[in-house]
């Protein structure tokens, strides 16, 4: 096939609604890409801060506990010592108490009389969620509360996992979007130049090099659009990597134009990606209407 | 050789979905050797251009064999097709010119097709379009041109790869009596260096001019082949 625009495609294929189609996909890509990137980043952080972190409290902490021997606090703390994968429990001071309670009850806290419970804090290391361990403690010192912060990782993961596949979901339906949009536009350019290709056809044009040509130019097309677009998301999404920041500190640089390092290597791929389904797309529409000529 | 064998060809109806198709030709049987000339005749209507068109692959029989160049077109891959196809050449009735190509390009059309090289279709195309008279008007767009020069670039077209086997349908019909009379000096002059040549025509004082047998169709049956 010639290298010239014999098939006077630059006309057919014309050169401002496809690729701001294209660029508008793009652009929601890209949010979506950045945001299964960082809902995976939150989510590893969340994870690893919460699934860490074990909080017991014991109701009427000084009272004896059901052998008399000893307080609830004391028997609560014996007990969680002996459980394989607490590490490092230790009893909340007075002094720690009261100064958590201070923003909700003020200064005079210590003064209202009120019944607070024991707070013993340790970390959890082992594997799952520390599901038994309230159970197990309640036979100790009933009413005994167990917040573990596994359980919250897991519902964070689960969230975050939501998240993603509704990002990924996302990216699919655009990149479908984007082989429909090429596709119609492969086929009004065909409709346009039905004549031409049919004259080319008969003078033995290759139904493969009539195919590449639409190919080609679709994506010229389309790849100048998906850069557009990418490139008009990028400060969008440097918008949103510094308000995600503070949530984690590994996701964005600091201050000014920063990106999460994963999405420097992710958003190149956007227009590389919707290149291959415009050249893809074209060539099959292209193939599959000229199979109408004999 | 061209040969026809009991060649059927059937169209359908586009505005009636459901209605059986009706035979355009019929029995069509005839054989042309290697570097023969034949002219079609036939009132508009009988099947001439049904006939071309099988001819240059444009359509399948419904049943029948035909065998163009020593190739029989049925059964043969796409990508055959297209390159049988190269090796014929296709004036066709109505020109079909590209509009947004200049005559030199028109020309060089099939030349490039075929990846021939920009050397070699410069000089091609510079000695056809001289001969067809069209050597000033390399650049005008074919609205640019008459009906009779727009012809001619479609000839030049058709004949610019040399093809083995040449079609044409009415080629003289936008050409005064001197183009006429060119252009069969070219075509009679492509099949004396072997190219097989079918025309249709109406034109009766063109075909006694140059006598050749004929192949005369009459409502989609030769009635008459030689």
């Amino acid at each position: 096939m010639a290298r010239r625009d014999d098939l006077g495609l630059r006309a057919a294929l014309a050169d401002r609604l496809l690729p701001m189609l294209v660029a508008a996909m793009s652009f929601l890509a890209a949010l979506a890409l950045a945001g299964t990137l960082a809902s995976a980043g939150l989510a590893a952080s969340w994870q690893a801060q919460a699934s860490e972190t074990l909080t017991i409290q014991v109701p009427q902490p000084d009272d004896p506990d059901a052998t008399g021997k000893t307080t609830r606090l004391t028997a609560v703390q014996a007990a969680v010592a002996q459980i394989p994968g607490v590490a490092n429990p230790q009893v909340m001071s007075q002094a720690d108490e009261n100064a958590l309670l201070t923003p909700w009850l003020g200064e005079d806290a210590t003064q209202l009389g009120l019944q607070m419970p024991g707070v013993i804090s340790a970390s959890w290391a082992g594997p799952g969620a520390p599901d038994a361990l309230a159970g197990t403690l309640d036979k100790v010192s009933p009413g005994t509360l167990v917040d573990a912060g596994a359980i919250w990782a897991e519902r964070v993961a689960a969230l975050t996992g939501s998240l993603q596949d509704c990002a990924a979901a996302v990216l699919v339906i655009v990149a479908l979007v984007a082989a429909a949009v090429v596709a119609v536009a492969a086929r009004a350019g065909l409709a346009q130049r039905r004549d031409t290709i049919t004259l080319v056809h008969g003078l033995g044009a290759l139904d493969g090099d009539i195919a590449t040509r639409f190919a080609n130019r679709a994506t010229l097309l389309v790849a100048t659009g998906a850069v557009l677009g990418t490139v008009l998301a990028l400060p969008v999404l440097a918008w949103l990597a510094a308000l995600a920041a503070p949530f984690s500190g590994e996701m964005a640089g600091g201050s000014g134009f920063s990106l999460p390092a994963p999405l420097w290597f992710a958003l190149p791929v956007l227009p590389l990606a919707a290149a291959a389904i415009g050249w893809i797309t074209a060539q099959l529409t292209v193939r599959s209407w000229l199979r109408s000529l004999p | 050789m061209v040969r026809f064998e009991d060649v059927w060809l059937k169209y359908r109806s586009s505005a009636r979905p459901g209605a059986p198709a009706h035979d355009v030709l019929r029995e069509i049987s005839f054989e042309i050797p290697d570097g023969g000339f034949r002219w079609l005749t036939g009132a508009s209507g009988a099947g001439k251009t049904s006939l071309l068109k099988l001819i240059y692959l444009a359509e399948h029989p419904a049943k029948g064999l035909i065998e163009i160049l020593g190739t029989r077109a049925a059964n043969i891959s796409r990508r055959e097709a297209a390159l049988l196809r190269r090796r014929i050449g296709v004036v066709y009735q109505d020109f079909r010119l590209l509009p947004q190509l200049s005559a030199y390009d028109n020309v060089a059309l099939p030349m490039r097709l075929a990846h021939r090289g920009e050397a070699q279709i410069n000089a091609d195309v510079t000695e056809i379009l001289r001969w067809v008279g069209l050597e000033g008007e390399i650049h005008a767009r074919p609205d640019e041109l008459s009906g009779g020069a727009q012809q001619r670039i479609a000839i030049a077209r058709a004949v610019v790869g040399r093809p083995k086997l040449l079609v044409a349908d009415e080629p003289t019909g936008n050409l005064d009596d001197e183009q006429a009379q060119r252009l069969m000096l070219l075509i009679t002059a492509l099949n004396r260096l072997g190219t097989t040549v079918v025309v249709a025509t109406h034109n009766m004082s063109l075909v006694e001019r140059y006598p050749a047998p004929k192949l005369r169709i009459e409502a989609g049956r030769l009635v008459e082949n030689g």
